[in-house]
């Protein structure tokens, strides 16, 4: 677990090496026998110095999550901060010099092990991560990360890196001052003993333990430390709107704990540790940002006994912006991609989309020549089907048309084999339907992409009635090959994600219907912690295809439709006013060219406004656009369209970001408790409408009080 | 209820607030020295019978710190026995000094107190005392923290003001306060600063822009544009008012008070202490008070202050005669004028402090002795004076000519 060593010298070597773990983690085993090394090599007259280090690739990834979540109370957690804290401390105030010698990544409390070491030195290992990114998942560092890093390198520098919990590389590190010094990786360990070998007495001194230390570019009542934090605490709430204590509360640690000694400073730092790690903030996010999609991606439901299908060439059909993106992650993963549309000229476009990306990395050197040549090399663009021969997967992107899509699925079965899967990106069209035309139809699935593929890491894998559990595995397999992070849903109308997101935007039309400010409905959604407002949104996403698509889906139900509340609007909107969005530069908003966008000046003549008096407050705004996809959320757990709580959640983030904060669409139910929020839900159909209207499924939890979450 | 007359009011005149302003040389000290040793002389006061000297200082640091008021009352050579205490309520301070030493003759505790103000905002410039309200990141984030200015203009926003309404009050400021110099109307009460020798270092408000037009003024860009867009001060106020999508950008140094040194000080006592002093009182007042309102708009305050020492005095706004409220920025004097429905032609007749300045600490008491000489001066009775306050909290006082 931890390596202990002393050389002739005198010089103790503490080399962390936790068993069955690829990475070092802080946890209940690793940390005790950590402060035992520490102990021993302190106490020990024959010891000079101390070098930190790992026998493992990387360094230290941070603190095990698993042995937070294991923490409850204010006081345990306060109590285990403060033992923490207080060995870190026991580590600067040894008397003997410690370095960290940094051979890889080192995140978190890993880092933090550094900054309380005397000297840190780091391998010219270009994979290193270096930083503090508790924040990422509603957490601070409470290992002193938020009390040293400032006292190191000041606290304009160290703001960014803790708010944003932005990762560094050994050069960026050393640059900024949060390391000392970077070697090649071969010379790390020597140059570390060199340190210790020459380090006088005042080496093992940290410099926010000596007199007279001062916080480098001023503490935070001079001048330039009360301009930091003033339009530093109003640069957070633009970002935040008050949805990350986690960041307020680091500002804070720095704050307040900078206008102190180190010491209290660290007992600052934990007091606000407890406070973040009980809010229910940090709790969806960790449980959803970092357990959620963490086991999604390692596949955690995949149907077991199945082999793992490894995919070395796959088609494309239709070469448009999905087909295109879906050619180039896929070749990215290094498989071979065959590329086919209608004419050539269509399919080398489809090429060129990934021309286009790969010259962009090369300028901003994320990428060699080399290596773009190579991935490009995998994509071949072509009109003919033959040569998806010997493919394992063949995913169509043609158009959301039956026919056509019927055309490819069978052009593209008569050459693949009998064990190939057929995935169809639809968006919109049931999958069972277009299975229809398959002959195999067991293999047949959706795959539902975002847009833009390159971008958006979600892909919504979409069963069939007929699809078998092999296909659904190996499709499984093939969205873990793209590095995707994959969810399983079951056939419906808009599946999952689509038919969710839907009621946002929907909900924010039908409050402009009713007189709500539009103003009010668009900082509301972002205020919720939404990307962008509802209106705004239903611009991006063209009102006339809102348009398009409810008016076939009311063909498509006949009878069975029922009316969304913002109907009527998007109606008036497209049909009246002729505003159909941002791509005619006219929707709910104005694109003047060149300038910002500004909601359009005659909104309120054609959707009468409510006085000022009647408007509704901010936090019933907020609830409406969030409650509504919870609920609907819930309705699909119902209808088994999504069958466990962490699909709906991780989809709801990566899917249509909702509010990470949040947790997801089902962690805000279990936030608020089951029971409330069914109460909610029936004053708020009472007041707006059936849409409100929770489940039976709901109403049964309630009553039971079954959670869908432990904690 | 004893009754507490005003018995004098005088003032410095304000220098710019910069290096280039005349009073820049001056020290605080003796800024409020100046104005309290008016206030002996003038009157022929026995200093031993004041029992308190209550002045108002916004940053009460560095030379401004140690509680100036006792200090400067000694130095301005009082009788030992006055004691000194220096208040803030932040740009009301003068007034709540006035209020202060109002309340103790009032309450019966003190017979004759000096009340007022002094600010060199040259020499201790604004923010110098620092605070936790926009620093410390718990309390910023809870109560909104933006500053004034993005108040100002959110308040144009809200309520439709343009930038053509703010520049035109601006424009007749400038014009009032100098046809006010021009007629004389604050000779009586502008005490000139001299130096140790008698010579004069100011006997003006300096920061006066009389040839001030719509379109002189057109062409300033927005004072808080980048404050609002790029330090993130537009988003948390929006934040705070959902409702507007976009803030209107109306003020800058034109139509904004300007950053000036001053002091100021009223000598207030009871009935009977006039009779002793020899002195006539000018006014009684009648009501006084303060409220706290939305902290994150901050200056919409005045209107309620009004109200509750309306509500006080068993008035209503058309018992007043003349109006005054600070200049902080037009846009706040717009939308008062239009909560009380007070007309133009009633409020800041003399100009204000768009045209001559805002030495924070003083003005309160500054404002109180100008429309007070006004008052006589037309033979009216009654004023109302007001100021915006500091995190959304307003004064006002009422006062009657006997």
């Amino acid at each position: 677990m931890i390596n202990y060593s002393v050389d002739n010298d005198g010089v103790a070597t503490i080399s962390w090496d936790m068993p069955d773990r690829s990475m070092n983690v802080l946890n209940n085993d690793s940390i005790p026998a950590f402060a035992d090394a520490v102990k021993k090599a302190s106490e020990d007259e024959a010891v000079k110095g101390v070098i930190i280090t790992s026998s493992k690739p990387d360094f230290i990834a941070g603190a095990d999550l698993e042995m937070l979540q294991g923490w409850s109370g204010a006081q345990e957690i306060f109590d285990n901060g403060m033992e923490l804290q207080m060995m870190f401390r026991s580590i600067e105030k040894s008397g003997k010099p410690f370095v960290a010698a940094i051979n890889g990544t080192a995140l978190g409390g890993g880092f933090e092990i550094c900054l309380a070491c005397h000297h840190r030195i780091a391998a010219d290992n270009p994979k290193a991560k270096i930083g503090l990114p508790e924040v990422k998942v509603g957490l601070l560092p409470g290992g002193g990360g938020t009390q040293r890093l400032p006292r190191l390198i000041g606290i304009q520098a160290a703001l960014p890196l803790l708010l944003e919990g932005k990762h560094l590389s050994p050069e960026k590190a050393l640059k900024l001052g949060a390391i000392d010094a970077v070697v090649p990786a071969a010379q790390l360990q020597s140059a570390a003993k060199a340190w210790i070998m020459d380090a006088k007495p005042e080496a093992a001194i940290q410099p926010w333990d000596k007199k007279g230390f001062r916080i480098p570019g001023g503490a935070p009542m001079s001048p330039t430390g009360m301009m930091t934090f003033t339009v530093g605490n109003a640069m957070l709430r633009e970002k935040t709107a008050g949805n990350y204590p986690a960041a307020v509360n680091i500002m804070s640690c720095v704050y307040e704990g900078c206008c102190v000694d180190i010491d209290n400073g660290l007992k600052i730092e934990t007091r606000y540790f407890v406070n973040t790690c009980n809010s229910p903030e940090a709790k969806n996010m960790i449980r959803s940002l970092f357990f959620g999609i963490g086991n999604a991606n390692k596949l955690a439901s995949r149907p077991k006994d199945i082999p793992t299908q490894k995919f070395n060439k796959v088609g494309v059909l239709g070469a448009g912006m999905m087909g295109a993106g879906i050619a180039y992650v896929t070749a990215m993963a290094g498989i071979d991609v065959v590329l086919i549309d209608q004419d050539q000229a269509a399919a080398d476009r489809g090429k060129a989309y990934s021309e286009a990306l790969l010259a962009k990395a090369i300028k901003r050197k994320k990428m060699s020549e080399e290596k773009a040549a190579a991935i490009l090399r995998r994509i071949t663009p072509t009109t003919n089907y033959d040569l998806l021969v010997g493919t394992e997967l063949v995913i169509e992107a043609v158009f959301e048309n039956r026919e056509i899509k019927a055309d490819v699925t069978k052009r593209a079965e008569a050459v693949i084999s009998d064990d190939a899967i057929f995935a169809s990106n639809t968006s919109t069209l049931p999958i069972s339907g277009l299975a229809e035309a398959s002959s195999r139809i067991g293999n047949f699935i959706g795959l539902h992409f975002f847009s833009p593929v390159d971008k958006m890491p979600l892909v919504e894998i979409i069963c069939g009635a007929e699809t078998s559990v092999e296909t659904l595995a190996r499709s499984m397999d093939f969205v873990k090959a793209i590095r995707k992070t994959p969810i399983v849903v079951n056939d419906s109308r808009g599946f999952y994600t689509s038919r969710v997101f839907g009621t946002y935007v929907s909900e924010g039309i039908a409050m402009l219907a009713e007189g709500v400010s539009p103003a009010l409905i668009d900082n509301a959604g972002k205020m919720a912690g939404m990307p962008v407002g509802p209106l705004a949104l239903a611009d991006e996403v063209a009102l006339d295809l809102i348009y398009k698509i409810r008016n076939q889906t009311k063909i498509d139900l006949g009878d069975k439709y029922i009316d969304a509340p913002s109907d009527g609007a998007v109606t008036k909107m497209v049909e009246d006013l002729g505003r159909v969005g941002k791509r005619e530069d006219k929707g709910f908003y104005d694109y003047p060219k060149g300038e910002k966008k500004h909601l359009w000046p005659e909104l309120g003549q054609h959707f009468k406004q409510l006085p000022e008096n009647e408007q509704p407050a901010l936090d019933e705004v907020i609830k409406r656009l969030i409650y509504i996809q919870s609920v609907e959320t819930a309705r699909c757990m119902e209808e088994k369209v999504v069958t466990s709580p962490e699909d709906a959640d991780v989809g709801s983030i990566l899917g249509w970001g909702f509010a990470p904060s949040r947790g997801g669409a089902i962690s805000q139910i279990h936030t608020v408790g089951v029971e409330n929020f069914v109460s909610d839900c029936d004053r708020m159909a009472q007041l707006y409408g059936a849409r409100f209207t929770p489940p039976k499924m709901l109403r049964d939890m309630a009553k039971s009080g079954e959670k869908f979450y432990a904690a | 209820m004893t009754e507490a007359f005003i018995y004098d009011a005088v003032r410095t005149p304000r220098g710019k607030g910069r290096a280039s302003g005349s009073l820049h040389e001056v020290t605080p000290i003796n800024l409020a020295v100046t104005a309290l040793q008016a206030i002996e002389s003038r009157n022929d006061l026995d200093t031993s019978l004041v029992e308190d000297v209550v002045l108002g200082c916004v940053e009460p640091v560095g030379e401004q710190g140690a509680v100036i008021a006792r200090v400067a009352a000694l130095h301005a050579g009082y009788a030992e026995t006055a004691s000194g205490v220096q208040i803030n309520r932040f740009c009301a301070s003068g007034l709540e000094a006035v209020n202060m030493a109002t309340a103790q003759v009032m309450s019966g505790q003190s017979d004759l107190v000096v009340g007022g103000g002094v600010e060199s905002m040259s020499r201790v410039p604004m923010g110098s005392s620092g605070g936790a309200w926009s620093a410390d990141p718990q309390v910023a984030h809870n109560t909104y923290f933006a500053p004034q200015g993005i108040g100002a203009d959110m308040i144009c926003t809200k309520w439709g003001y343009s930038r053509d309404d703010v520049d035109a009050y601006a424009v007749e400021s400038q014009k009032r306060a100098k046809n006010s110099w021009d007629k004389g109307y604050f000779k009586n009460s502008v005490i000139p600063v001299k130096d140790m020798n008698g010579l004069t270092i100011l006997d003006h408000d300096e920061h006066m822009r009389p040839e001030t037009t719509m379109q002189s003024l057109g062409a300033l860009d927005p004072a808080f544009l980048v404050q609002g867009e790029q330090y993130g001060f537009d988003a948390v106020i929006k934040q705070k008012y959902p409702e507007v999508e976009a803030l209107n950008h109306v003020h800058h140094a034109g139509n904004s008070s300007g950053i000036v040194d001053g002091a100021a000080a009223v000598l207030i006592g009871n009935k009977e202490i006039g009779a002793r002093i020899n002195v006539k009182p000018r006014a009684r007042v009648r009501s006084f008070g303060s409220i706290g309102s939305e902290p994150s708009i901050m200056l919409t305050g005045p209107s309620y202050a009004a109200e509750k020492a309306l509500k006080k005095a068993g008035m209503t706004a058309a018992d007043i005669d003349l109006w005054e409220l600070n200049e902080a920025f037009a846009g706040v004097v717009l939308r008062f004028m239009d909560v009380m429905s007070v007309d133009h032609s009633e409020i800041n007749v003399n100009g204000g402090a768009i045209a001559m300045g805002h030495p924070l600490g003083a003005t309160g008491a500054m404002i109180l002795g100008t429309v007070l000489d006004e008052l006589e001066r037309r033979d009216q009775n009654t004023a109302l004076i007001t100021l915006c306050v500091g995190a959304g909290m307003g004064t006002a006082t009422i006062i009657e000519r006997v």
